[in-house]
C-alpha cells in the first residue's frame, strides 16, 4: 500500500473571478514521479503553488500526511524544493553568494561542503565566483537545481523546468531527476514536453480548465495511448 | 533565534547586493541631494521665512528619494521570481518583511547621513545646536517610512503602474509620520524649546509601534495570493 504524502480534497482556487482550479481531488504518494500536462492557463502552476503551500485553497482541503495546511508550521516548507522556469536567483550576486543565502534561510548544515557537492553535480563549481548575471539560461537552470536541492527536500516540485534549456543542461536535469527518483524522493513536474514528461514519470496527470481530467499510473498506458488521451482531453 | 537569523540573512543579502549593484543608494542620494540643492535657490539669503519650511523640504527629499529606492529594492526581489523563493522558505513570513524593511531603513539612513550635512550648509541651519536629539527624530521618521514603504512596495510591485501606485498608496497613509517628523525637526531648526519636540516624538513613536503591529498581523494575508 503506497504511503500518501499529500492529499487534495475537492480543492478549489479562485483569483478574483477567475476559477483557476475546480474540485481537484488527488493523492500524491511517497516516492512517486508525477508528470502533469495541460494547455496554457489550465491551472497547472496553480496546482503546484497550492501543493508547495505558496497559496491557500479558496475551498476544499489539502492534507500533508493527514495534517491540514493551516496546522502546519513554517518549517514544513523545508520539505519542498521548487524548480521553476524562473531561476529564483539574485543576478548581482555570485553563485556561491546566492547559495549561501538560501542555505542560511533553510538552516543547512555544513553549507560550503553541501554547496560543493551540488555544484560539482551540475558542473558549475568552477564558475561559483561568477556573478549570476553572466550565466546562460542553461547555467541558470542548473544553478537553480542546486538552490532547490540544497536542503535535501523530500518533495521536488518542477514547473516547466526544461523551458529554454540546451541539450547539455537538459541532460543534466534529466540525470538529476532520475537520481532523485531512485532516492525515493517525491517529484511533481509540470511540463509541455510530452516525451520527457512521459519517460520520466511513474504517474501521469492532465489538467484542463482547472479540472483534473486524467490521472493514471504510467504502467497502465502506452505512450501512444497517452498521446491520444491528451489530444482528446485538451480538444474537448 | 531562527527568526532573527532569517532577518539577518535577508539584510546581509540586501546589503551585499547593494554593495555590488549600487542601484538603490546612489539613485536615492542623487535625487535627495538634487532636491535639497534646487530648493536652496528659492530663498533669499538671510530670509527668516525659510527656517519655517526647510524642515519640510528636507523630509520631502527623503520621502521621494525613499519611494524611488523602495521601488528599486522590491524590483530586485521580483526579477527572477526571488520574492516567491523567499515565501517558499521555511521561515515566518513576517521575518521576510522585517528583513526587507530593515534593509530599506539602512539604505534611506545612508542617504540621510550624506544629505543632512549638505542641507545644513546650504540652508545655513544647525539642526544639532541643542544636542543630538534630532537623530532620534530621523530614526523614528525613517523607521515609520521604511515599515509602511516596504509594505506598500510589496503590494504595488506586481502592478503594471508600480511607479505611480506606490506613492498613491503610501503618501496618504504616511502623513502622520511625515507631519510628526517635520514638526519635531522644526522645533530644533527654529530654536524653540526642545521639550516641545518630545510630544511629537512620542506621537511618532506611537505611530511606528501601531504600524509595526498592524504590518506584523496582516503581512501573511497580503502575500498569500
Amino acid at each position: 500500500m503506497p504511503e500518501t504524502l499529500v492529499e487534495f480534497k475537492k480543492v478549489n482556487k479562485k483569483y478574483g473571478h477567475i476559477h483557476a482550479l475546480r474540485d481537484v481531488s488527488v493523492s500524491l504518494n511517497k516516492g512517486e514521479f508525477v508528470s502533469v500536462f495541460g494547455p496554457n492557463g489550465a491551472g497547472k502552476s496553480t496546482f503546484l503553488k497550492l501543493l508547495c503551500t505558496m497559496t491557500p485553497p479558496t475551498s476544499g482541503q489539502i492534507l500533508y500526511e493527514n495534517t491540514p495546511l493551516n496546522k502546519l508550521q513554517d518549517s514544513f516548507r523545508s520539505r519542498f524544493g521548487v524548480i521553476s522556469h524562473q531561476p529564483f536567483l539574485y543576478s548581482e550576486l555570485t553563485a556561491l553568494e546566492n547559495l549561501r543565502f538560501y542555505a542560511k534561510l533553510y538552516d543547512v548544515q555544513n553549507i560550503d561542503e553541501r554547496i560543493k557537492v551540488l555544484l560539482d553535480k551540475v558542473e558549475l563549481y568552477k564558475r561559483r565566483n561568477d556573478k549570476v548575471r553572466g550565466y546562460s539560461r542553461g547555467m541558470l537552470q542548473r544553478l537553480s537545481i542546486t538552490r532547490a536541492l540544497l536542503h535535501d527536500p523530500e518533495i521536488v516540485v518542477l514547473d516547466e523546468p526544461y523551458t529554454g534549456l540546451d541539450t547539455h543542461a537538459s541532460d543534466i536535469l534529466t540525470r538529476i531527476l532520475m537520481e532523485l527518483f531512485d532516492d525515493h524522493k517525491t517529484i511533481v513536474m509540470v511540463t509541455h514536453n510530452m516525451k520527457q514528461g512521459y519517460d520520466a514519470a511513474s504517474r501521469l496527470a492532465i489538467i484542463k480548465g482547472g479540472k483534473l481530467v486524467f490521472n493514471e499510473q504510467k504502467a497502465n498506458i502506452s505512450v501512444q495511448e497517452f498521446d491520444e488521451r491528451y489530444i482528446e482531453a485538451v480538444s474537448r | 533565534m531562527k527568526y532573527l537569523g532569517s532577518i539577518s540573512a535577508i539584510v546581509s543579502k540586501d546589503v551585499l547586493h547593494e554593495l555590488k549593484s549600487r542601484e538603490i543608494v546612489v539613485s536615492m542620494l542623487l535625487f535627495s541631494v538634487l532636491t535639497v540643492v534646487v530648493f536652496s535657490f528659492i530663498f533669499e539669503p538671510g530670509s527668516q521665512f525659510k527656517n519655517e519650511v526647510v524642515g519640510g523640504i528636507l523630509w520631502m527629499s527623503f520621502v521621494f528619494a525613499g519611494i524611488l529606492g523602495l521601488n528599486k529594492s522590491m524590483m530586485s526581489e521580483v526579477t527572477g521570481g526571488n520574492f516567491s523563493a523567499l515565501l517558499l522558505a521555511p521561515v515566518d513570513r513576517s521575518a521576510i518583511f522585517f528583513g526587507k524593511a530593515i534593509s530599506n531603513f539602512l539604505f534611506i539612513a545612508m542617504v540621510e547621513i550624506f544629505t543632512i550635512p549638505l542641507f545644513m550648509v546650504l540652508y545655513n541651519v544647525n539642526i544639532f545646536a541643542y544636542g543630538a536629539m534630532p537623530v532620534v527624530i530621523f530614526f523614528l521618521g525613517t523607521y515609520g517610512f521604511a515599515i509602511l514603504g516596504t509594505l506598500f512596495s510589496i503590494i504595488s510591485v506586481n502592478t503594471r503602474t508600480r511607479e505611480v501606485m506606490l506613492p498613491l498608496l503610501l503618501l496618504p497613509i504616511i502623513v502622520p509620520v511625515i507631519l510628526s517628523s517635520v514638526q519635531a525637526l522644526n522645533i530644533y531648526i527654529l530654536g524653540h524649546d526642545p521639550a516641545d519636540a518630545v510630544k511629537w516624538m512620542q506621537l511618532l513613536a506611537g505611530f511606528d509601534a501601531i504600524f509595526t503591529v498592524v504590518v506584523f498581523a496582516v503581512f501573511d494575508f497580503i502575500v498569500e495570493d
